[in-house]
């Protein structure tokens, strides 16, 4: 049994996600290779190579894989498939748009978003927008899985000393045409990994009075996330939106803030340790999870909550 | 230009759900069932393209058992112009929806195929990459804007990081966003009309490809269930008690 892993990354540094996926992987077999394939991202086959559960790199340059497209990446995948039993790769946007491809053309039946390993053929994964948890054995002679990285812990990433062995690049298809990327970059902590999120629902009603939402994140050192609806109406962008169709956060602290608290939203982030709402309807259902709950006017309570929280002097990091 | 789209029926998106006691899965008896989400996007955007001149003809089709008819005549009610049902009354895998829908695509050799980019049932999202991966097609997924050009189309893709913008040849796959578009509801007329156009049936076993499932269900459980907490009467008393009692500030 042997796991090839493929890493996300940008070409320069790893995401700090595809360590939740070595764990994950980790509990399969021990013999994890991991596939860096871009190109000119030896900094980050390097990077890999020092993560301790890592048996071996694989690492593939190629102008052809710069952007990650899947229609790219699939052939040399599928070719260096052959020698391994599980193929895995994180559940996030990045494998969810490779996997399934790689896997049709392995004639494999892809297992989504596992988020407990009870074997190498067996896996605890949520459907229903995690109103339901499933487990199923795959009778499959290979396993094509993507993880939900929020489960599992990160991987320790230093000690360790993989071989680093150089792959060729196979052909491309070449019928699509990376053209840009739009990403806001921004000082605060990823939400996919931050230890406190502060989030706002349609309740905010604009763009500008996110920066309520700003400020306390800001001063909490938080990510901000966002209900879909805050995302339709335009007030924050798509990375944003947490949920069954956003990203999945397991922070130590969630503050949803005018917020209903629809299932969607709550596949998204029910999983936290401590939730907090804040809405001014008493029977809004984010209540119903909520460790914490207040009833008031955002607009009245936020810059409460910011001036408390100034007056605090010992705030976590 | 010819437009398939891939539409399922799922439990309505407002149900709670209910586990079923036998752990064997999810109650579906007298629930109520909808057009998977996205899938209704996926037939907006094909009935604008037909619209605005660029398609000919737009083919809605689902895999399911006889009520999936009801997502059929929902699709031609808004706009599609035939429909082909494949029946079967089992749960098919992704991997067998996208086997089947390649048969499909073989037949009718469409320039789009349009998917939603996740059932809201088994969220799997799979099926749209997977049929790209079988016909060696161009894949967008995820895709919440789409421009067309001569022989591609320009497609914005959210992705965990913002938005991309690619270009892929046609013919494509497309999987949709449910911000790509604002579908519409049919029309009374539009609802009577689509009665009479053709649907086409097919039988999901005497299509010649392998659709036995890889998959085990062993079992489904409700997860855990979070217990309630407290209301707090004021802001202090909520920063106190993450700081005293929660200690997560
Ligand atoms: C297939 C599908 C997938 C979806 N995926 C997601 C997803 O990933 N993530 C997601 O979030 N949603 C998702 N949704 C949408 C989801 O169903 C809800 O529509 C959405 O979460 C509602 O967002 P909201 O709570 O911000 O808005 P609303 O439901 O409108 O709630 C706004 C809340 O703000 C409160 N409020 C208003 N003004 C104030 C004020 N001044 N002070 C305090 N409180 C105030 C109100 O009392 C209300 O509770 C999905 C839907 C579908 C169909
Ligand atoms: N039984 C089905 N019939 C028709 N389309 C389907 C079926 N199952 C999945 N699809 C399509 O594939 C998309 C993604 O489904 P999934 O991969 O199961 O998340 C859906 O939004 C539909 O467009």
């Amino acid at each position: 049994m042997s796991i090839l892993l493929i890493a996300e990354h940008n070409n320069s540094t790893l995401k700090a996600f595809t360590l939740n996926t070595i764990t994950a992987a980790s509990k399969i077999d021990e013999d994890i290779n991991v596939l860096v394939v871009g190109n000119n991202c030896q900094s980050v086959a390097k990077e890999v190579s020092t993560i301790p559960l890592v048996k071996k790199v694989l690492h593939c340059d190629s102008k052809n894989y710069e952007n990650f497209l899947a229609e790219n990446l699939t052939p040399i995948i599928v070719k260096l498939a052959e020698a391994y039993t599980h193929i895995i790769t994180s559940a996030n946007t990045f494998g969810k748009n490779l996997m399934p491809r790689v896997s049709a053309l392995l004639d494999v039946s892809q297992i989504s978003d596992i988020i407990k390993v009870n074997s190498n053929e067996e896996f605890l994964r949520p459907i229903y927008a995690g109103n339901a948890f499933a487990t199923i054995k795959s009778n499959d002679k290979k396993k094509c899985i993507t993880v939900r990285p929020t489960s599992f812990d990160p991987a320790p990433t230093s000690g360790g000393s993989a071989l680093i062995e150089k792959i060729e690049p196979i052909d491309s298809p070449n019928v699509s045409k990376f053209i840009k990327k739009e990403e806001t970059k921004s000082e605060r902590p990823e939400l996919g990994t931050a230890r406190i999120v502060v989030s706002g629902g349609r309740g905010m009603q604009s763009a500008d009075n996110f920066k309520l939402i700003n400020a306390i994140a800001d001063k909490l050192n938080a990510a901000v996330g966002a209900s879909r609806a805050a995302v339709d109406a335009g007030y924050i962008g798509n990375d944003h939106q947490v949920g069954q169709t956003g990203k999945v956060v397991v922070p130590d602290l969630y503050i949803a803030i005018g917020i209903s608290g629809a299932i969607q939203h709550l596949a998204g982030m029910k999983e936290s340790k401590v939730i907090v709402a804040i809405n001014k309807d008493g029977e809004a259902p984010i209540f119903s999870i909520a460790d914490y709950g207040l009833e008031a006017d955002l607009f009245e309570a936020l810059p409460q909550f910011l001036e408390e929280l100034n007056k605090l002097n010992t705030i976590q990091k | 230009m010819k437009i398939l789209v891939a539409v399922k029926r799922v439990i309505d998106y407002n149900v709670q759900i209910r586990v079923k006691e036998d752990g064997s899965g999810v109650n579906t008896d007298n629930v109520k069932m909808s057009t998977n989400p996205p899938d209704d996007n996926a037939i907006e955007e094909a009935v604008k393209l037909k619209e605005s001149g660029k398609a000919k003809e737009i083919i809605a089709v689902t895999i399911g058992g006889e009520k999936a008819q009801e997502t059929l005549r929902k699709a031609l009610a808004v706009g599609a112009d035939r429909a082909i049902h494949v029946k079967s009354d089992n749960y098919i895998e992704p991997l067998g929806i996208a086997k089947i829908l390649k048969k499909i695509v073989e037949k009718e050799k469409p320039d789009l195929v349009f998917l939603g980019k996740q059932a809201i049932d088994d969220d799997c999202n799979q099926t749209g990459q997977m049929l790209a991966g079988l016909l060696s097609w161009p894949q967008g997924t995820f895709v919440s804007k789409i421009l067309h050009k001569d022989n591609a189309i320009e497609v914005t893709r959210e992705t965990d990081e913002g938005l991309e913008t690619i270009e892929i040849n046609l013919p494509a796959i497309i999987t949709c966003d449910l911000r790509l578009n604002e579908p519409r509801f049919s029309s009374l007329p539009n609802i009577m009309k689509a009665k009479k156009k053709p649907v086409e049936q097919l039988n999901a076993k005497d299509l010649g490809v392998d659709i036995a499932n890889r998959i085990q269900q062993i079992k489904v459980e409700e997860p855990p269930k979070r217990k309630g907490g407290i209301k707090v009467s004021s802001v202090a008393e909520l920063v106190s008690k993450l700081k005293n009692e929660a200690k997560v500030i």
